[in-house]
């Protein structure tokens, strides 16, 4: 049990961080509402307008967020490689380029297919 | 930190990298090639790719080995599974690049993300666009299928889960007809496919508490010592049990199959009702024989009430629908019930049975889905039972072939299907599970009778005056029922030859 009393510290301390933080905001800070405060947050932009009859987001986006994610998860892989390539030696390296280069099939396919063009 | 390269004994995962490999060329070829040459090379390319693994995986039939730091088990019933799911895949890949049948392209959506009944769909459809990236799609499939029941460790289960889960996310959407159905399809099976690899991966993370490992011998080796906390293992199993039911469609993790197989483009329908369930079992069966065989007298009473749940429940619903697909779905769920059946034996003829049934029930299924896409009116697929009625008169080959397929499904003498049942209930009497096997037969007997209405209607009706017709089978279409029609009757006639190399091959490496 004593195990996990520091991890139970921490997770206390970090919820009555939050509570805290919560009420002093609510209790002390001003309260002046205008119509940017009320409005849909979208990473401090203009909200942008909703289309009539449901729109849809431009494909886009979401093109940008997967090949984000493509990326992001090799260079995830390729952190622990970088650290110990020496190693591994060519068996890591090898590894490696295949890897790699499956993630450029997919980078080709979006490039090829017109996913890398905004407009 | 020492870092020691993992062994991989490339031979024997051959097959998967090589499907896995042709898959990443029909991206390729999605890439770089110009859109009306694509079609021309993605269908030689994806069935020649599946040949050559079926070529190897013959060639490797009779080794075992546990490689890439025990991730991966090639044994037996690993490669008379794979085998399976390559052929049928073949005969998957056969009818969804079937282009005679409709008159506007193919079984897709010329464009996926046009909104339905849009002017853009209109657009694209009068362009007549046609998609090839189902090939790759259905390889990756497939790739994640052949993991699946090699998979020796339950983070590589579950990354084959994905693998061959999320290709049939998106190709249920596809339809070119009755496109609403298709994408509220799509929807279901994957929010609710999420929802149950969600479950997986908590069961994963409850018998890694429990053992200290994800590995297979290790879960193994730690129910034999009595290791840990039983309460984690049993928590675990029953987790991990949901994510694998929820793949086989057994009850109560069915609801999504009747929708998802009516949605879904009929060949896509086919190819994962066979190798979807084939794939599942054979990951089911590892799971429970290798890895938490020491627990059976826990897991084996939880899976008998499923079982019997999901035999008589699919039965009794399979009755009640009218459209052919629903039906065929509902008559998927009640198999699961008799595979299960199978496992439950835990013995040696529980697991050949349960092999033996997979292989046929995989044939039978794709002819059967196969015969639904030739039957059609203006509107596309006829699936309502009643565009049957007469059918025998109109052209009684295709009449015959499909009574043939709901024969064998329900397990007539002489066809595979009597085989495989009977394979699995003796099984199940040899190992004490009377009970399964009583309720085993008297479900058949119920899942004979809307069999029977249907081949009834076919030929002793007369056709409606401006029923659907049946289309001229097409060349491609035509090979993968006459494959189909083929197995369903040597397998029937002369299981022998089967049955002695799966008896051989049951038999898993841990």
């Amino acid at each position: 049990m004593n195990l996990y009393v520091p991890i139970l510290t921490i997770g206390a301390i970090g919820f009555g961080f939050a509570a805290f933080s919560i009420v002093a905001a609510a209790v002390t800070g001003p309260k002046r509402y205008n119509r940017a405060k009320l409005d849909a947050y979208e990473c401090g932009i203009e909200p942008s307008p909703q289309a009539a009859g449901g729109g849809r987001f431009p494909i886009k986006y979401f093109l940008t967020a997967m090949l984000f994610i493509v990326f992001d998860i090799e260079i995830v892989f390729l952190y622990p490689w970088a650290v110990s390539f020496d190693q591994m030696g060519l068996f890591g390296l090898v590894e490696m380029l295949l890897f790699i280069g499956t993630v450029f099939v997919a980078y080709a396919y979006v490039w090829r297919r017109g996913g890398l063009e905004w407009d | 930190m020492n870092f020691v390269a993992p062994v991989i004994n490339y031979s024997q995962v051959l097959p998967i990298l090589i499907v896995l490999g042709t898959a990443l060329l029909g991206v390729i070829v999605e890439a770089f090639v110009a859109r009306d040459r694509r079609y021309q090379i993605q269908v030689p390319l994806s069935i020649a790719g599946l040949v050559v693994a079926f070529v190897w995986i013959l060639k490797i039939h009779a080794t075992t080995a546990i490689t890439a730091e025990s991730a991966v088990a090639i044994d037996g019933p690993a490669l008379v599974l794979q085998g399976a799911i390559v052929i049928l895949g073949i005969a998957g890949l056969l009818l969804i690049a079937e282009r005679k049948l409709d008159s506007s392209g193919d079984a897709f959506v010329a464009q996926a993300a046009a909104i339905p009944g849009s002017e853009a769909e209109r657009t694209a459809t009068l362009a007549k666009l046609t998609q090839t990236e189902v090939f790759p799609l259905t390889l990756f499939a497939i790739a994640g299928m052949m993991l699946f029941p090699a998979a020796n460790d339950l983070v590589t289960m579950f990354v084959a889960l994905e693998v061959l889960s999320l290709p049939l996310y998106l190709m249920s959407g596809l339809a070119r007809r009755r496109r609403l159905l298709s994408q509220e399809a799509a929807l279901k099976y994957f929010l609710l496919g999420a929802f149950s690899s969600a479950f997986f991966l908590y069961g994963a993370a409850f018998l890694y508490g429990y053992s200290g490992s994800v590995g297979f011998r290790q879960i193994r080796e730690a129910i034999q010592t009595n290791a840990g906390n039983d309460v984690f293992l049993l928590t675990g199993i029953a987790l991990v049990s949901v994510g694998l039911l929820f793949k086989v469609s057994a009850v109560p993790f069915h609801s999504w199959t009747p929708d998802v197989y009516q949605g879904a483009p009929t060949p896509v329908t086919a190819f994962m009702a066979a190798c979807t369930k084939i794939a599942a079992f054979g990951a089911f069966a590892r799971l429970f024989y290798v890895g938490l065989s020491g627990a059976r007298w826990d897991w084996r009473p939880m899976l008998t009430v499923i079982a019997i749940a999901t035999m008589v429940l699919g039965a009794l619903w399979a009755l009640t629908q009218t459209d052919i697909k629903r039906m065929l779905a509902y008559s998927s769920v009640a198999h699961s019930g008799f595979i299960l059946t199978g496992i439950v034996a835990t013995n040696k003829a529980g697991l050949s049975g349960t092999l033996f049934y997979l292989v046929t029930y995989g044939f039978t299924t794709i002819g059967a889905f196969a015969i639904v896409t030739l039957v059609r009116n203006a509107s596309g697929e006829a699936t309502h039972i009643s565009g049957y009625a007469g059918l025998g008169k109109r052209s009684p080959w295709i009449a015959m072939l499909l009574s043939l397929f709901l024969l064998a499904l329900a397990g007539i003498p002489l066809t595979s299907g009597f085989v495989a049942k009977f394979a699995v209930f003796s099984a199940a009497y040899e190992s004490g599970s009377t009970v399964l096997v009583i309720f085993g037969v008297l479900t058949s007997a119920i899942a004979a009778f809307f069999y029977i209405r249907l081949i009834v209607l076919m030929f002793f009706q007369d056709p409606e005056e401006d029923g659907p017709t049946v289309a001229a089978a097409p060349l491609m279409t035509t090979a993968a029922i006459a494959l189909c029609a083929t197995v369903t009757l040597v397998l029937g006639i002369l299981p022998n030859s089967l049955v002695h190399v799966i008896d051989a091959a049951s038999r898993f490496v841990f």
